[in-house]
């Protein structure tokens, strides 16, 4: 009866801390001599933890754009910092991907990860609880407090269970994303004595002059645009996704990359919004920048995994464009295209894992006519293939279609070079596909081969059905945002200059 | 009361480490067991801390004609002097032991460099903080060649010496050109005399800039830091642990009575003396620990960096920032002795554990003293949720509040430049093979102390609310 209080009472709160402290008892009992009960609890944790994000959907109130679920306590009294949580529609779905792709990471971790389980699994878990802080933070440190502790057990991650070049990756990682995050802390700290506190919507409400937007602006900027990341500082995203175990790649593309999206919605655009107006014609251009020249690049890539690394770069361009036209459109399709990356992104780099576990290569000149001998594999792999390149019907289709609608409202030539993607998109991944999955068989390794097992068919039939249930139903999600969305404009509309004294 | 039961009482945890050093002295000439002398110091420093703590007052009270008080701030930063010691003692029973240079002086040297920190924190006037500082200095100094067999502790002692002994000079000379100006060593009357002083006298500058250069001399502040590397590399591991931690505490007092106190009126002069000095020493501090490969060696760079992020806090001028320096310099003590209590737990007899190649593959070697070293160093890096981020985050906020915007800037990307080989620590325990596969051996004490020690890097992270409000009283309480 308590427990089931708690549950219903702290939503957030729970959803955050069940990963972490189920995450900590696994690294405390869990041991690789103990491997199936480490796995088993792990998948029972990550179960538990999905389990307790569903009242975000069940219990929201789609009528309203305020903060829901919110939860307020005193945590530094000296700075004022509060222990301050709450979700609006921008947040909610994003937090239930997050719940959920955990659990399919720790399913596709079952057999593949051998060695250190307990590690691997309870890195995943505390990750998850971390990154769905980050999605509700309402209060500036406490967010930041997140925001770099998820550092943590991903540079572990990708440190101990990547690949060849892996500490190189995870160092550039890290480094690069605390670069940006300690001038976000300045930023913070200097809203902070402009306010004398740390919640976010005190800065909703602050006057700010448009130099000290655009500082403040491009503070946030450093710390987002590297997580996004857009170019030119997305180059540590290939080397990690490239060296992160197939998990590690999972949660980086699904997750972490929309935390930086997330975040521009949360604090950098309503906190700044002259600046953000400002600026729109630079983050236009490098969003156009990531969708065009990232394709292209995408389009040489020889190892498999860089190539859907590239790509995610590609499509999180469709995502910043979505924000900084500054309509209904625009960004609603943002927000579905950042959840459907979540899956399609999650679901290739599931697809390139299945094959590694296999080949332990990544190199797409190593296959060749793989449909021949795994025939129900390819029709996944090819399902999502059509979804990367934005096939109709698919959830790929949706927010792609729905961003450069907004375009070609807001600059026809920004819609032009936006929906050359659609070509360029479908060009590198069916490419790719055709050199892999058709063809003749290219060597005694692909026909050795065996088909996608009971665990992998569960993982990929429940993302392909993620994938085609928001192609067809995108509504679930625009009932989340729809709302928000239209509040969230109507701030972005309202100067904050003070009357008095604007300008550079 | 009697004046004099007055000196004894506002002195009397001072007068314990005091006796009992020279019991501890007296035993060990004829004592044919070690241990007693070990059993002797602890005993000394919890009564001392016993006797500070349940004689403190919200009040200030002074003693000894006003040369000695003894206000929160100083009971406070006795504590952490007598804690931070006791913590100490515990890491280097072993190391000492296994060195033959386990023995009665070390004890006695120790409580009598304790004791010179003590006063240190309740000096009232120039002469007593200058007496504090020389009984501690030449404490370390014997300290450091404590092991004489061996020619770098000897090297190490005499760089430290000459040089250490210039800065006492230099402290002196400023000292008594104040004196000069103001007719008075006393703290508070040297305050009063400045209120009618010329502030732009040339002969209280210059006092002034002796005095700054001798306080960046003992915090290891850049330009006065090469002592630093040497001392800290070439000491035994136990010596440097004691000289990297607790004595800073009594640096930061001294910079508190002598700046913040006595010389308030001339806060704009050290201010920027106190800025360059904090942006050189993070600048060159973090950029040459990344060529290190001694792990002393690495520490003491790290440590001139930490230096630079506590004069931030200095140099703001305002109680917040006070207050802040003095977060950041407890923190840094929890996060140094846990830094060297790992060396000397992987140390063993004829081998230190000092260079970064001996901690290869130590996640396999064993876990927990990684998963600590890993606390450990993402402390010392400022990422949260370790009370090294906290202590970063007070200072920034005071050095923002103050004005000095640019150079928050500049100290958080130098603080992305330090994280490089803190994570560099993380990713040689981690990701890379051991090499050495010897058991690691260490008495059950210092097992649980030094776990408690680096979890409480993390739970002070979580919740630093307390350690905020300690440092914040003792600031409030003592400078208004």
């Amino acid at each position: 009866m308590l427990l089931a209080n708690i549950f219903s009472n702290y939503v957030l709160s729970t959803s955050i801390w069940i990963p972490i402290l189920t995450g900590v008892i696994l690294l405390l009992v869990g041991g690789d001599n103990k491997a199936y009960l480490t796995r088993w609890l792990a998948l029972a944790s990550g179960l538990l933890s999905f389990f307790a994000t569903i009242p975000l959907y069940t219990k929201y109130d789609f009528s309203k754009g305020a903060f829901q679920f919110q939860e307020a306590a005193q945590w530094i009294p000296s700075f004022n910092i509060n222990y301050h949580l709450g979700v609006d529609g921008i947040s909610a779905p994003l937090i239930m991907l997050t719940s959920f792709t955990t659990v399919i990471v720790i399913i596709a971790a079952w057999e593949v990860i051998t060695k250190n389980i307990a590690q691997y699994m309870a890195a995943f878990l505390i990750m998850s609880g971390l990154m769905i802080g980050v999605f509700s933070a309402l209060d500036g440190i406490l967010y930041y407090v997140f925001w770099e502790a998820m550092l943590i057990p991903m540079f572990l991650v990708i440190g101990i269970w990547g690949g060849a070049n892996r500490v190189y990756a995870t160092i550039k990682f890290f480094l690069y994303t605390l670069l940006g995050s300690l001038l976000m802390l300045v930023a913070f700290i200097y809203l902070y004595h402009q306010t004398g506190s740390f919640e976010v919507t005190d800065y909703y409400q602050l006057p700010l002059t448009m130099k000290e937007q655009v500082l403040i602006f491009m503070a946030f900027f450093m710390a987002f645009a590297v997580k996004i990341p857009m170019w030119p500082v997305h180059t540590w995203l290939p080397d990690a996704h490239v060296e992160a175990p197939t998990g590690g790649s999972v949660v980086l593309a699904a997750i972490m990359l929309k935390l930086g999206g997330y975040s521009f919605l949360r604090f950098a655009m309503p906190i700044a919004p002259d600046g953000a107006h400002y600026l729109s014609g630079f983050m236009v251009t490098l969003s156009l920048i990531a969708i065009v020249y990232i394709a292209l690049v995408a389009l040489v890539q020889k190892d498999m995994k860089k190539l859907i690394a590239y790509s995610s770069i590609s499509h999180m361009g469709f995502v910043t464009l979505g924000f900084f036209m500054f309509s209904q459109l625009g960004l609603e399709g943002a927000i579905v295209q950042m959840i459907s990356h979540g899956f399609i992104s999650a679901a290739m780099f599931l697809c390139v894992g299945v094959l590694y576990d296999r080949m332990h290569s990544r190199q797409i000149a190593d296959y060749g006519g793989v449909v021949n001998t795994m025939p129900m594999f390819a029709a996944f792999a090819v399902l999502f293939a059509m979804a990367n390149s934005g096939l109709p019907g698919t959830s790929g289709f949706v927010g792609e279609f729905m961003v450069i609608l907004a375009a070609v409202k807001y600059n026809f030539w920004v819609a032009f070079l936006a929906a050359t993607t659609l070509i360029f998109g479908a060009a590198y991944t069916l490419w790719m596909v055709k050199r892999v999955f058709y063809g003749d068989i290219a060597n005694a390794h692909v026909a050795e081969l065996k088909d996608i097992n009971r665990r992998e068919f569960l993982i990929l039939v429940v993302l392909a059905a993620m994938v085609i249930g928001f192609g067809v139903y995108p509504k679930l999600i625009t009932d989340f945002t729809h709302v928000s969305v239209a509040q969230w404009l109507n701030h972005m509309a309202i100067s904050k200059l003070p009357v008095v004294g604007s300008g550079l | 009361m009697d004046s004099i039961q007055t000196d004894i009482l506002t002195a009397l945890p001072e007068l314990t480490v005091l006796t009992m050093a020279m019991v501890v002295l007296l035993t060990g000439l004829s004592a044919k067991n070690n241990f007693i002398l070990y059993a002797l110091a602890q005993f000394t420093l919890f009564i001392a801390a016993y006797i500070t703590l349940s004689t403190h007052s919200s009040g200030v009270g002074y003693a000894f004609s006003s040369m000695f008080v003894d206000d929160t701030l100083a009971d406070v930063l006795k504590l952490m002097i007598l804690t931070g010691s006791a913590i100490m003692f515990v890491y280097t029973r072993q190391y000492m032991q296994l060195r033959n240079i386990y023995c009665g002086e070390y004890y006695a040297l120790v409580l009598f460099a304790v004791l010179g920190m003590m006063i240190m924190v309740s000096g009232q006037s120039m002469l007593s903080i200058y007496m504090g500082l020389e009984l501690l200095s030449l404490c370390l100094y014997t300290l450091v060649a404590l092991d004489r067999d061996n020619p770098k502790s000897s090297e190490a002692a005499m760089k430290y010496f000459v040089l250490g002994a210039l800065a006492s000079g230099m402290l002196l000379y400023g000292m008594s050109m104040i004196y000069g100006m103001t007719g008075s060593i006393n703290i508070s009357e040297i305050t009063s005399a400045l209120q009618d002083t010329n502030p732009k006298n040339p002969v209280l500058i210059l006092g002034l800039v002796f005095i700054v250069a001798g306080l960046a001399f003992k915090f290891g502040a850049v330009p006065f830091q090469m002592w630093v590397p040497d001392v800290y590399q070439g000491s035994p591991t136990s010596i440097t642990m004691l000289i990297g931690s607790v004595p800073k505490l009594a640096a930061y007092a001294i910079a508190i009575r002598l700046l913040a106190q006595g010389l308030q009126p001339l806060t704009e002069d050290w201010q920027d003396m106190l800025l360059i000095m904090a942006v050189l020493s993070i600048a060159i501090g973090n950029v040459t620990a990344i060529a290190q490969s001694n792990l002393k060696r690495m520490f003491a760079y790290s440590t001139i960096s930490h230096v630079g992020f506590l004069m931030f806090g200095l140099m703001s001028g305002t109680l917040n920032g006070f207050a802040s320096s003095m977060f950041y310099i407890s923190a840094y003590v929890l996060m140094t002795l846990a830094g060297f209590g790992m060396i000397l737990l992987l140390s063993r007899k004829g081998f230190e554990a000092e260079n970064l190649k001996d901690l290869k593959g130590l996640s396999q070697r064993s876990p927990w003293a990684a998963l600590l070293m890993l606390i450990t160093m993402f402390s010392m890096a400022g990422v949260p949720p370790t009370i090294g981020f906290y202590a970063k985050f007070t200072v920034l906020q005071s050095a923002l509040q103050a004005g000095n915007i640019w150079a928050v800037v500049f100290a958080v990307l130098m603080a992305v430049v330090g994280a490089f080989y803190y994570l560099r620590i993380v990713k040689i325990m981690y990701f890379d093979e051991p090499e050495d596969f010897a058991t690691i051996s260490a008495p059950m004490d210092m097992k649980i102390i030094l776990s408690i020690n680096a979890f409480a890097l993390l739970a002070l992270g979580l919740m630093p609310q307390s350690l905020l409000n300690v440092c914040g009283n003792a600031i409030a309480r003592s400078l208004q």
